[in-house]
């Protein structure tokens, strides 16, 4: 580690002032230090409600010591603050719901993950990941034919369920560009194959696009504004060029919050809007059941339970869709306590996934929270869709023993569908 | 010195509140303008006022309803903390004297009362301080002061009403001094959220309001 390099305070004063917003001065003038945010975090609670855990605490010894000391910091407080801002929030943002200032921590560390970015304090494994979106324009280092040659041999293989599947890529004028997680063509293909049969049983008229399919965005979580800006642009620019009426992000959560939130801001989009409509799998799914696109041989019989996102249902619009989809679906839908756009985080998010084996023990313990949470549920089942949800919940599964499946909506629609007889694959009886 | 702080200091006083208030705020108002577009790109008057709203109301956030030793502490000690001073008889006795301004007011005894819980509460929101371990960690030397600011006022003014401790007139001067410093502070120090109170949670009900998330 290049630790004889000095810290460049001028590199975080830069950030410091770009982010030097009304808001922000609001935020650190108002602050009572009540603490009452402190409840609302599960690393907190997680960590027998040590008070080190507490937002507003992480929010200081972060943010707060760069500001008063003008970025002149030593490198060895610079990893410390590491493992406060990435170590022990995962920016969920759950507690700006509970301060009576609506103070936004989770933005706050944002910015001292960006500042430390600058001097290339922050976990390796996302560092790493800035370089792969530079070269690859995905996390995977994924080389766009190698991307297409996987959805060709998964719309051939998925003809075995599906007579005619066709995976589209760079159809023009598609009403939905499909848009996936690099995860996907990388270790779970299946994943593209079963988004293509939803739609396909669905008659949606869709496409992927041969460059700008990585929807994931954990540049936003490195602190480097910059490529996480470029990310968003592909995807836009090849919504763009294909005239797709709408982007469709796959069952991820963060990628959804940065395609439709956060990346108009960084790519500077008029009016904070982004240039194509972005919509999710969840809210997709939910419209064709909801019109009845597609039909079920029954519903789901076993008690579920739905783990909801929080760039979905807290800094995404998707709690209610989440839930209906979950209703229309499933006949035994127990939700988790609290839930929507009040749910914990699993603490998979903010990039905890890929910052790899090194934090893994940090994640267990932290994840405490979810893992009880599901347990007082008493499904054996759990839906979730996000990548990085799944993970860290099936490591939670190991970890406390849940004795728990983990599945995605597409997964669970793929085998309740009753597809009409002309895409039934040949030799196929009705049930 | 009695002329002065009973005269000009109070003039000076309620001065300081209202321009010094209005220059934060107006000053707020315009960097936002230039750095918060994230802000007038959604804003949604609706969400704003019922963020606002609900957090106005005891009980009337999630947050509040799960706290609620702290909710109770809260309300107790800042309605106190606006009426007693709005309308006690001795404020409405000075400024109709001053003044010719007719000005409700409320009988002794129940502003008495107030002052007391007043009391009570701001003891117990001190006591919290240092008893609670996630809030003794981030307590710093100038929320005791504050607190102190805040508190003063209501006691002096106690005890001067009750003729306790020192001659009631210099108990007086001690309650208009320690009231004006209180008015001059507001815009300076973290008493500031009596009116940014308001500005961070429009921000924040809006923010929200366009992911379809209630902040209360």
């Amino acid at each position: 580690m290049s630790d004889q390099k000095p810290v460049n305070a001028e590199e975080i004063m830069a950030v410091i002032e770009r982010n030097d917003t009304a808001r922000l001065r609001a935020w650190l003038k108002t602050c009572t230090s009540c603490g009452l945010c402190s409840e609302s975090c599960f690393f907190y609670l997680a960590n027998e409600n040590a008070p080190e855990f507490m937002p507003q605490y992480k929010a200081r010894k972060t943010l707060g010591e760069l500001i008063k000391n003008k970025g002149n910091v030593t490198r060895a407080q610079l990893e410390e603050m590491k493992e406060i801002a990435w170590a022990r929030c995962t920016m969920c943002r759950r507690c700006s719901q509970y301060c009576p200032f609506g103070i936004e921590i989770a933005v706050m560390i944002n910015v001292a993950r960006q500042c430390m970015r600058t001097q290339e304090v922050c976990p390796d494994r996302l560092m790493t990941i800035d370089q792969s979106y530079e070269e690859f324009g995905n996390q995977m280092s994924i080389p766009d034919e190698e991307f297409v040659e996987t959805c060709e041999w998964m719309a051939e293989e998925g003809q075995d369920r599906l007579k005619d599947l066709e995976i589209p890529i760079d159809k023009e004028d598609a009403e939905i560009m499909f848009v996936v997680n690099s995860r996907e063509p990388k270790y779970y293909p299946q994943d593209i194959q079963e988004a293509a049969m939803v739609m396909h049983a669905a008659g949606e008229n869709w496409t992927l696009p041969s460059h700008g399919w990585e929807a994931t965005n954990l540049s936003m979580f490195s602190g480097n504004l910059r490529v996480a800006g470029m990310v968003t642009q592909s995807v836009y620019d090849a919504a763009q060029k294909l005239r797709a009426k709408k982007i469709c992000i796959t069952e991820c959560g963060h990628a959804y919050r940065a395609a439709k939130y956060e990346g108009p801001y960084w790519t500077k989009q008029p009016g904070g809007k982004a240039p194509v409509e972005v919509t999710h799998a969840v809210q997709l799914f939910h419209d064709y059941m909801k019109d009845g696109r597609i039909k079920l041989k029954h519903k789901f019989k076993e008690a579920i339970t739905y783990q909801h996102p929080c760039n979905l249902s807290r800094s995404g619009d998707l709690g209610p869709a989440g839930e209906a989809l979950m209703d229309m679906l499933c006949e035994n839908y127990i939700p988790m306590e609290p839930h929507a756009e009040w749910s914990h985080c699993c603490c998979g998010g903010g990039g905890f996934i890929p910052m790899g084996a090194d934090y893994k023990k940090t994640r267990m313990v932290a994840g405490k929270v979810k893992a009880e949470q599901i347990q007082k549920t008493g499904a054996k089942f759990v839906l979730v869709p996000c990548h990085n949800c799944t993970d860290q919940i099936n490591d939670l599964n190991k970890e406390y023993d849940l004795g728990i499946k983990v599945m995605s909506f597409k997964e669970l629609i793929c085998e309740l569908m009753d597809l009409p007889p002309h895409m039934k694959p040949e030799g196929e009886e009705d049930e | 010195m009695y002329a002065f702080v009973n005269g000009p200091l109070v003039w000076i006083a309620f001065a300081v509140l209202v321009f010094g208030s209005l220059w934060q705020i107006v000053s707020l108002y315009k960097m936002s303008r230039r750095t918060d577009k994230v802000f007038y790109d959604h804003y949604n008057p609706g969400a704003a006022a019922g963020s606002i709203w609900a957090w106005l109301m005891p009980f009337g956030s999630r947050s509040w309803r799960e706290h609620p030793g702290l909710t109770l502490g809260t309300f107790a000690f800042h309605i106190c903390l606006i009426i007693v001073p709005l309308f006690a008889l001795g404020h409405a006795v000075t400024l109709e004297f001053n003044r010719g301004i007719g000005w409700p007011s409320l009988p002794d005894g129940v502003a008495d009362k107030m002052t007391l819980v007043f009391l009570a509460a701001a003891l117990f929101l001190l006591i919290r301080r240092f008893v609670v371990p996630q809030v003794r960690i981030v307590t710093e030397p100038k929320d005791i002061v504050v607190w102190c600011i805040t508190v003063l006022p209501f006691l002096t003014g106690y005890l001067s009403a009750h003729k306790m401790l020192l001659d009631p007139d210099t108990m007086l001067l001690l309650h208009v001094f320690s009231g004006c410093l209180m008015l001059i502070c507001i815009p300076f120090t973290k008493l500031a959220h009596v009116f940014l109170f308001f500005m961070t949670r429009a921000f924040i009900g809006s923010e929200f309001a366009r992911r379809g998330t209630k902040t209360w």
